[in-house]
């Protein structure tokens, strides 16, 4: 189906859209744009704020030219207080709005955290749901070029462990555009991250307004031999991966996971009992991370459909460096996956 | 107060408004000293923050205000919310951990909420609701609404760069809020001298293109005018104003007992502002200047009583929430 396929790039989209008459074709920041656009068109509850949103380069190209399009009103520049500004959106929404914060690096919102998590998470739960506090706030993973350790984290598990918020890290295009006016109307905050490096990605996004369901994984791949579990940037390199080990004869599942939380565990236990092998790659850290979580809720419920031990392919227990040769040490990928894949079925 | 009645412009006050000052002062100060009251029971198991001594400023402020403005208050938000119009009842009945509580019990006494009277949940972080009252300001003015938004605060949430990021966003885009800093001189036990270098929390708002005005927190007359000033500046667009009312509160940071005795704070500094009780100078003055009769003013004691023995009443043969609700409403919709 042409909403769940992944292509590799643009080039191997190009040429599918060629054979395939009505595949139209938008990349993960178009996707992101559209659905931004077309939500502020037909619903005046919603709007945009952060720092930076109404600039040139408009969020990576996420929000460029809908201050002009919808005034800068609706789409509002913000003074560089993320605490405050989130602390604005949470009581907008409280109010009857329905706010899309945008944080241009995850690595800000550990300033505001204490409005995501006491605030936003508790809201909805702490006054026996009376209210809710429907709010977006899409941040942003950078990597590379020396981003370093406080523009390139990953923070995704960080949320994920509170309760009361959902998190979600579309890969592809369809599901950037999906999953945000998801978001938008799910009703309760929402935690969504974007991968820099999947702004360029192009796959099919149908025109109209759609959503993706929060909380639903897809299968990617199909295969009998392993379970590769992904999250965003990483669906890519396990997709890499998967196509290096079929070569060699070995077929791999890759789940793109979609949303972290909550977690569709159902489609990764139908795999694993297919497979019997699990390995997790996330883009953020191994130590107590999303690779840890399903890992773990494998283990209590599904334990003996493993034929191996479980690995996970996540970032070292260090902050990122600068420099090109330690950041190449630094970040896992396609290498790293297969590497794990084989050592699992040699246990065999 | 005493003789300085004219210097308030009493013309402008009603003689209603004035029983309606006191009535609602006083509904407050019964209401927290039943809490007192029934505290060792230990029936009521959660930490309360009382109001006791500041309730001239949530009087004053309330009075100004219509039932669809906003209010956003702290872990120390009786008084707001009476003053706002919410029923005792089901604040009661949340101190209790009742079902009928406004939390529906998962709340207690830190988190109250009524939405239909504007109060959309109190924070007990300290400055946690003050950008949450901006942005639903922001929302107001989005909509087109007339709202208004009052937003109560301490002398500790001062300290906090909430309270900085949401005023300067305040004032920037010109917002319909009145922020009341209620200076009763203490974050828990830290003295305002000890975290704050001036001492001057209203001098601020001019740093931010904003109104300030620092006012006697335990004179309702004065409150009331000060806030009636404030609230239409924002109706007509005029942005936010800081109100830094200064008051004391008579018992310590967290529960029924005055504090003084473990150390937190001179014996003589309270007796001090106990004279000053923002209660009995007015009531002086009703009396003094025969706006009401001591048969008068007993007749509304006697009716509080008796709607503050309904509510503790109601609280107390209210069932407890069943256990299955530990996992319900963590999210919306689902």
């Amino acid at each position: 189906m042409p909403w769940t396929k992944v292509y590799g790039d643009k080039a191997e989209f190009e040429k599918m859209a060629g054979v395939t008459p009505g595949l139209r074709g938008l990349t993960y920041r178009e996707a992101l744009l559209e659905a931004t656009a077309q939500m502020l068109a037909s619903d005046q509850t919603v709007f945009v704020l952060g720092e930076g949103v109404d600039d040139s380069a408009g969020v990576f190209g996420t929000t460029k030219g809908l201050h002009e399009r919808f005034g800068k009103d609706r789409v509002i520049d913000t003074p560089l207080a993320e605490n405050g500004v989130t602390g604005i959106a949470i009581g907008a929404a409280l109010a009857g709005m329905r706010p899309i914060l945008v944080h241009m690096r995850v690595d800000f919102m550990p300033l505001s955290m204490d409005q995501i998590m006491n605030h936003a998470a508790k809201w909805h739960y702490m006054f026996g749901g009376k209210v809710s506090v429907p709010v977006t706030i899409r941040s942003i993973i950078g990597r590379g070029w020396g981003s370093a350790a406080q523009h390139s984290q990953s923070l995704q598990a960080l949320f994920a462990h509170i309760p009361g918020l959902k998190v979600v890290m579309p890969a592809t295009p369809y599901d950037a555009k999906g999953l945000l006016r998801a978001s938008v109307y799910d009703g309760n905050p929402v935690i969504f991250i974007e991968h820099r490096w999947l702004y360029e990605h192009m796959g099919h996004v149908p025109e109209e307004a759609y959503t993706v369901p929060i909380g639903k994984a897809v299968v990617r791949r199909k295969g009998p031999d392993v379970t590769i579990a992904a999250a965003s940037y990483m669906v890519y390199e396990a997709l890499r991966a998967a196509s290096a080990l079929s070569g060699q004869g070995i077929e791999s599942e890759v789940i793109d996971l979609r949303t972290l939380k909550p977690l569709d565990m159902e489609t990764i236990f139908e795999s694993v009992k297919k497979t019997g092998r699990l390995i997790v790659a996330d883009t953020g850290w191994k130590e107590f991370g999303i690779g840890a979580e399903v890992i773990a809720r494998v283990a209590e419920d599904a334990f003996y459909d493993l034929k191996a031990p479980a690995a996970r392919v996540a970032l070292p227990d260090a902050p990122t460096p600068a420099s090109p040769v330690l950041e190449n040490a630094f970040y896992p990928g396609k290498g790293h996956i297969i590497e794990a894949v084989k050592k699992m079925l040699v246990r065999k | 107060m005493k003789d300085e009645l004219l210097k308030y412009g009493v013309d402008t006050i009603t003689r209603e408004l004035l029983v309606e000052m006191y009535s609602m002062m006083l509904k407050i100060r019964m209401f927290e000293d039943r809490i007192v009251e029934l505290y060792p029971e230990q029936e009521m198991k959660c930490p309360v923050h009382l109001y006791i001594g500041q309730e001239a400023i949530a009087a004053g402020v309330c009075l100004n205000l219509k039932k669809e403005d906003y209010l956003f208050s702290n872990h120390r938000g009786h008084g707001h919310c009476l003053a706002k119009g919410s029923p005792m009842g089901p604040l009661m009945a949340e101190f209790y951990g009742k079902k009928t509580g406004c939390s529906r019990g998962k709340g207690g006494s830190m988190h109250v909420i009524d939405v239909e009277n504007g109060i959309m949940g109190t924070s007990a972080i300290v400055g946690g609701g003050i950008p949450m009252g901006v942005g639903a300001a922001l929302a107001s003015v989005m909509k087109g609404a007339e709202s208004v938004t009052a937003i109560f605060f301490g002398d500790g949430a001062y300290d906090e760069g909430a309270f900085y990021e949401a005023f300067n966003f305040a004032s920037l885009k010109k917002l319909p809020v009145v922020f009341v800093c209620e200076n009763n001189f203490y974050a828990t036990n830290s003295h305002q001298s000890a975290r704050q270098p001036g001492c001057r929390i209203s001098d601020s708002a001019a740093a931010f293109d904003a109104h300030g005005v620092c006012i006697d927190g335990n004179d309702v007359i004065e409150v009331y005018k000060a806030s009636q000033d404030a609230v239409s500046r924002a109706r007509r667009g005029g942005g936010p104003s800081l109100i830094e009312a200064k008051t004391y509160r008579w018992k310590g940071h967290v529960g029924p007992e005055e504090d003084f005795e473990r150390g937190c704070r001179p014996k003589e500094e309270l007796d001090y502002w106990k004279e000053m009780c923002p209660l009995r100078s007015f009531k002086e003055l009703l009396l003094k200047r025969n706006v009401m009769t001591e048969a008068e003013l007993g007749r509304i004691a006697s009716s509080i009583k008796k709607d503050i023995d309904a509510a503790v009443r109601f609280a107390k043969e209210s069932p407890y929430p069943e256990q299955d609700e530990l996992l319900k409403d963590i999210y919306c919709g689902g």
